[in-house]
């Protein structure tokens, strides 16, 4: 019985004359799913699976089918004769596409045997000599089927060997993720063989035996993997090898091929390559070896893989990289990335090949670990790392410790060789995330998203929002590096059945009492604008920790995105708050230098004058014009004896409230004329260096809003609070009080927050704070007369269900925006929630709530 | 919403008959949009007042605007207050009778002309007290039309309207019946077809002999340009043809431009660029409506046309105007528009020769541009670039454009000749094209041509 290995992921072509018993021997051994049959896909296209004037169309089926399992890294089968090369061509092509390994399956009972089945079957009266002729056609073109390009041909040439015959799947050399680790991954090493011993040492690697037979010993069940170019350039090549091949004998390392490991295996077996770029001193290292030696050395080389997929198919190790779309795959392409990357075929000022940045582009859930280029220092971008910290060129040698993701590096003793273009970048210089990022892409923002956050899972995000967001976000927005939150829509309490009020403090106890929350905070609700504040200590800060590339130490943005000052008044307003946080210590603190706040800026009307001025002045104006004529016209004909009813009465009272409706805003508005006219007044401490505040309850983030109020001149102003015990009765009729005293006074209302940040019941996440606003303040939303009993009766009848769900999650969105930003996510990564809550901000939502 | 009537035609109280309305007693009227009530302050003989009050209902005028657009200023507004389209509806219902000029008791009366005295209050004045007595006086009215003060004591866009003069009473119902909504210009409902029929026969007699007409026509049909010449085709039918002054509502920067005609020099001069490229494939980066993309469909040789907005809106003009999908229309995959930005680098638009971005990069925030060469220059491969923007050294020579100023309010900058020389160097140097630059539009001696474009190849 012969077994067939076949790679797990293969486009495995079936090749036999019709009656042959193709489909027979693939509905053994594969999946039906796994078979693409050109019968089937006929039947498919023409209720006919022998209609062959629709053969053509079924064939695209069949590649199209195919070509889906196989982006899908799926193995699939091609069930067709495929006699002919020419029918052949396609298939190999499609592997390579996906960089599949085409595999060729022969089956040959004889054509006597599928002259029989083919009499025994409808439709299918051709005749003897259609099989004939194919079976005759198949074996003239058998000897050529691996010129073709198929990496396997297995021929089975008889019903006996047929039915003998099994599939047995084996993983591609390059997948290994059954393995878990714990790895150390080594970066180029060029013959620096000291340095290499100490790395090991210092990853807690024995190295015993002789220099010329040396043994590695793992700490614990480590392992290391090495990116490859272990030769040339450097002082002891022979040493290096020596070391990894007794790694790799040991069962405790792999290694990738490097271009430089190929060339000199190529160079050792004889072939004419030129000498240059290093090989020159391992080809004068190799003189004083054995020619044993250098057999071993030739082998050792020449059979390293192009790549590794490791620990579960979270890691891949490639020399040069790899794209999403290569790892674990095989093909000739796939080596030729692994090996050098991906060049623009043209040269730069130092002689060497533009590289196309792919690492830039990634977007893989797969981490890549890779060399090839020398970089000053090891840096993440986009979940990818260069580890080649140019050893050779006096740089160090670099170790990644995986999972830990611990970088790990020993200096270079000394500079071994120059290189051809510095590697040493400016000290000023964007990160290399920050340079990435420069470019974001459309395919991470555009049509149906999906967000998957920490606090609510999956945030869906439809197609027209977003399309929205990237309008208001291309057009309006300030730069994405600064962007790195917008906060929550805050819903409004449920309405109150107290006479004369629509919001009232006890709902907002009453939601977060039912939901187990044994107190709450209530704060003050300036009546400002809501901004977001990145606050830098300088500007060197800003680009390094923010990616941004002006000058300016900090940002300030409205609640959409949009810039909230101009630039001259925003520098002022930062040296302020600037100055207030060295004051208060917050740096040290903290151990930050950068903070994020969450602040209300006052007065409203350096933001609302126009809505002021368009808008609710008007309303007034005509308000009170026309109620007031109307109400002397009453009196008169009331005065003259025409019974007037209560209309009199009526537009008194309604006159009243346009009056007071005309005074509504006066305590939120003031002129602007410079910066001390503004009011600053934070009430979040959002996100400093490695940490997202959230975790953090109100008291923490109130009692550091106060010491920045304090540490301040002027600008910062204080909130006032109240935290309320719900359990107790007396304590919330003082937290009613204290809001019935705030509206009094011209007070917009407050918000009621859960003492802590992030709070959950049984039904999950809790609205992170709820606003409950004054009678007078909610005139300016709802109209001069909502509180007239009748239009207050209707307007009490307002679903909160939609504002609440969004609340929610936006509040999930911006806090992973945050997590992703202070963990050092590459910004597509942070913006991507930023756009996604902006988007879900273009629901059409009742603005009034 | 006010609107008083009084007379001094005596006996006064003949006024009751008129409107059919007994001054003794309040009469209330259900409308859809509220109530409306008529009493008379004063009902002597000397002098007689009417007085009509409406009452709107402000959560119904607002009810089911949730769903669409979500602004604040839909919900608070001074429709239930101020004079408008809803008063006229009102008149017509409450006077009707008066309106048509009938009078069951005093027909005589109703035919001939008494001294009335109107007020109307407080009646959103858009255009100015000016227009008020533009547009009542040649009518046979004096005028006063007192703004109302703010409740801060500023002026506002309010008046309180009164206007006196000897008249038929239908004729005055009908003046104030059209002349209201043209002074408010904010109708409550969207104006229809039947509305030409609405004005015709409330303003037929009297409009087309008033020297104001067609802003009358033009305002009281809200800008509807269809509807509005239609109106005044009819209007003017024995009149010879007069040329109607283009008045759609322009951009600043087209009223800067317009009498230049330079938007399309601009968008000739980027497709013959686009042409002798020699590119059989283009992106519209910054489309809008289509007008270079018009151009474009008509070269041959580009097989493949990529029209690329960020605005939704604009790109469903342009479609609308490229009649895309329907016969007529370019062939089926020649034309695809897509929203995008330039911000984000977009794998839709690879393999294409050539880009246009005509007068878009002075929409993008400067910080944002290194973003947009990195998108534009540096990943989509283009063999071609047209880049257009307003050269700012011009516009010293634009009267209505103070200094420093831009064209348009959303210009983020405007470059002069060097500046962006300067830019189109340096990404030129950085990305590997070759780059001329020239003017669009006939060159000044000193300050160049309205429009600056560069050419970036490779």
């Amino acid at each position: 019985m012969s077994v067939l290995d076949i790679p797990d992921f293969s486009l495995v072509v079936l090749i036999g004359a019709t009656g042959s018993g193709k489909s027979t021997f693939a509905s053994r051994w594969f999946l039906p799913t796994e078979i693409v049959s050109s019968d089937h896909s006929r039947a498919l296209v023409a209720d006919d699976e022998t209609d062959q004037s629709a053969t053509a169309d079924a064939f695209d089926l069949v590649e199209a089918i195919a070509g889906k399992r196989l982006k899908n890294r799926r193995l699939a089968v091609i069930d067709a004769t495929n006699v002919r090369a020419a029918d052949r061509r396609r298939w190999v092509e499609l592997a390579r596409r996906y960089h599949a390994l085409p595999v060729a399956i022969v089956v040959d009972p004889g054509a006597d045997i599928c002259i029989e089945r083919n009499r025994a079957r409808p439709n299918r009266d051709f005749g003897p000599a259609v099989p004939q002729r194919m079976v005759q056609e198949i074996r003239r073109g058998f000897t050529g089927l691996q010129r073709e390009g198929f990496r396997q041909v297995w021929r089975l040439s008889s019903v006996a060997e047929i039915d003998a015959a099994s599939i047995d799947r084996r993983p591609l050399w390059t997948d290994q993720r059954q393995d878990q680790g714990p790895f150390d991954i080594i970066g180029d090493v060029h013959g620096c063989a000291d340095e290499l011993r100490l790395l090991l040492e210092r990853l807690g690697y024995r190295i015993d035996g002789s220099p010329e037979a040396p043994q590695v010993i793992a700490p614990q069940s480590r392992k290391l993997v090495f990116v490859g170019d272990l030769v040339d350039r450097g002082p002891d090549t022979p040493g290096v090898l020596r070391l990894v091949m007794a790694a790799l004998r040991d069962g405790v390392g792999y290694c990738v091929q490097g271009n430089h490991d190929q060339k000199l295996s190529r160079w050792l077996a004889g072939r004419d390559v030129k000498v240059a770029h290093g090989l020159e001193q391992s080809i004068e290292q190799f003189g004083r070896e054995t020619p044993e030696f250098r057999n071993e050395a030739r082998r050792f080389l020449d059979e390293l893989r192009s790549h590794y997929w490791l620990a579960g198919g979270r890691l891949a190790v490639a020399h040069a990289g790899l794209k999403e779309e290569l790892i674990g795959r095989g093909s000739g392409a796939v080596r030729e990335f692994a090996l050098y990357g991906e060049t623009s075929g043209e040269i730069d000022a130092f002689g060497l090949p533009v590289r196309l940045d792919w690492a830039a582009e990634y977007r893989g859930k797969t981490t890549v670990v890779y060399g090839h280029t020398p970089v000053p220092e090891a840096e993440w971008v986009n979940n990818t790392i260069d580890i080649d910290t140019g050893c050779v060129f006096g740089g160090k040698l670099t170790a990644l410790r995986w999972p830990e993701r611990e970088l790990v590096a020993v200096p270079a003793a000394r500079v071994y060789a120059e290189p051809a273009r510095p590697f040493l970048a400016a000290a000023d210089a964007l990160t290399g995330q920050a340079e990435a990022d420069r470019m974001l892409d459309y395919a991470d923002v555009g049509g149906r998203r999906f967000v998957d956050t920490e606090l609510m899972r999956r945030v869906v995000v439809a197609e027209e929002n977003a399309a929205a967001a990237l309008e208001v976000m291309s057009r309006f927005a300030i730069a994405p590096q600064w962007l790195v939150y917008l906060p929550p829509t805050m819903s409004p309490v449920e309405t109150s059945t107290a006479a004369g009020y629509l919001e009232r403090p006890e709902q907002a106890f009453a939601y977060f009492r039912e939901r187990g929350q044994a107190s709450v905070m209530l704060e003050e609700k300036h009546m400002g604008s809501r901004a977001v504040i990145a606050l830098c200590r300088d500007d060197q800060v800003a680009r390094r920790r923010f990616g941004v590339i002006g000058d300016e130490a900090g940002q300030i943005w409205t609640r959409t995105g949009r810039a909230f000052f101009a630039p001259a008044v925003r520098d002022a307003v930062l040296a302020r708050l600037r100055q207030a946080a060295d004051a208060a210590g917050l740096w040290d603190e903290l151990g930050t230098d950068w903070l994020l706040l969450d602040a209300e800026i006052m007065p409203w009307s350096a933001k609302a004058s126009s809505l002021i001025a368009g808008q609710y002045e008007p309303v007034a104006t005509a308000a009170v014009d026309s109620l007031s004529a109307a109400t002397a016209a009453i009196a008169a004909a009331s005065a003259h004896g025409v019974d007037t009813g209560g209309l009199e009465a009526r537009f008194a009272q309604r006159l009243d409230r346009a009056i007071r409706y005309g005074k509504a805003w006066a305590p939120y508005a003031w002129p602007v004329d410079g910066i001390d006219d503004l009011e600053v007044a934070p009430f979040h401490l959002l996100a400093s260096e490695g940490a997202v505040h959230f975790g953090r309850d109100h008291r923490w983030h109130m009692a550091l809003a106060d010491r920045l109020a304090e540490a301040g001149s002027g600008l910062l102003t204080r909130t006032r609070t109240l935290e309320v015990a719900l359990a107790d009765d007396s304590s919330s009729a003082a937290g009613c009080q204290w809001w019935e005293e705030l509206v009094a006074a011209g007070g917009e209302g407050m918000v009621v927050k859960p003492l802590d940040f992030t709070a959950r019941g049984a039904k999950g996440l809790l609205q992170p704070a709820l606003k409950v606003r004054g009678p007078e303040y909610l005139r300016i939303i709802y109209g001069p007369e909502y509180d007239l009993p009748e239009h207050l009766e209707r307007l009490r009848k307002r679903g909160l269900g939609r504002k609440r769900a969004l609340a929610l999650k936006e509040f999930a969105l911006g806090h992973e925006a945050l997590r992703r930003f202070t963990a050092g996510a590459p910004l597509r990564q942070v913006h991507e929630c930023v756009f996604a809550l902006l988007a879900l901000e273009s629901e059409p939502v009742d603005p009034r709530l | 919403m006010f609107l008083s009537i009084a007379t001094t035609h005596q006996p006064a109280t003949d006024l009751g008959y008129l409107l059919m309305k007994h001054p003794g007693r309040v009469h209330e009227t259900e409308h859809a949009f509220g109530r409306s009530y008529v009493l008379f302050p004063e009902a002597g003989a000397e002098r007689c007042e009417a007085v009509l009050l409406l009452e709107v209902d402000p959560i119904e005028l607002v009810r089911g605007r949730g769903q669409t657009e979500g602004l604040l200023d839909q919900y608070v507004n001074d429709r239930p207050y101020a004079a408008s389209s809803l008063l006229s509806v009102a008149l017509n219902r409450v006077f009707r009778t008066a309106m048509a000029g009938t009078s069951r008791e005093r027909q005589p009366l109703a035919d001939s002309a008494i001294p009335l005295e109107i007020t109307v209050r407080p009646l959103p004045a858009q255009g100015g007290a000016e227009l008020v007595e533009r547009l009542f006086a040649p009518l046979g009215w004096q005028v006063t039309a007192a703004a109302l003060p703010t409740p801060a004591g500023t002026p506002s866009r309010y008046v309180a309207l009164t206007i006196a003069g000897t008249l038929r009473l239908a004729d005055a119902l009908s003046h104030l019946y059209v002349l209201i909504p043209v002074l408010d210009s904010d109708k409550h409902y969207w104006v229809g077809d039947d509305e030409v029929e609405k004005l015709l026969a409330k303003g037929g007699a009297w409009l087309s002999a008033h020297p104001e007409r067609d802003t009358i026509a033009r305002r009281y049909l809200k800008d509807r340009r269809k509807l509005y010449r239609a109106a005044l085709d009819r209007l003017a039918a024995a009149e010879p043809e007069a040329e109607i002054e283009d008045e759609a509502p322009l951009q600043p920067e087209a009223i800067v431009e317009a009498r230049l005609n330079t938007h399309d020099l601009r968008l000739d001069r980027a497709a013959e660029i686009i042409r002798q490229s020699g590119a059989t494939s283009v992106a519209d980066l910054g489309c809008g409506e289509g007008k270079l993309l018009r151009r474009l469909l008509k070269l041959p040789a580009l097989g493949r046309i990529l029209g690329v907005d960020v605005s939704m809106q604009s790109l469903r003009r342009a479609s609308e105007n490229l009649k895309l999908g329907l016969p007529g229309g370019p062939k089926a995959d020649r034309v695809s528009l897509l929203q995008g930005a330039l911000t984000y680098r977009d794998p839709r638009w690879a393999g294409t020769d050539a880009a246009a971005l005509v007068e878009v990069i002075e929409h993008i925030e400067p910080d944002r541009l290194p973003a947009v060469e990195a998108v534009v220059f540096g990943s989509a491969g283009f063999r071609t670039i047209v880049v257009t923007t307003p050269n700012a050294d011009y516009n010293v020579l634009f009267d209505g454009l103070s200094a420093g100023a831009f064209r348009h309010s959303d210009h983020r900058f405007e470059w002069t000749r060097a500046q962006f020389r300067d830019w189109a160097e340096a990404v030129a140097a950085r990305h590997g094209y070759s780059l001329e630059i020239e003017g669009v539009g006939e060159p000044h001696a000193e300050h160049g041509a309205l429009t600056q474009l560069a050419v970036f190849r490779r």
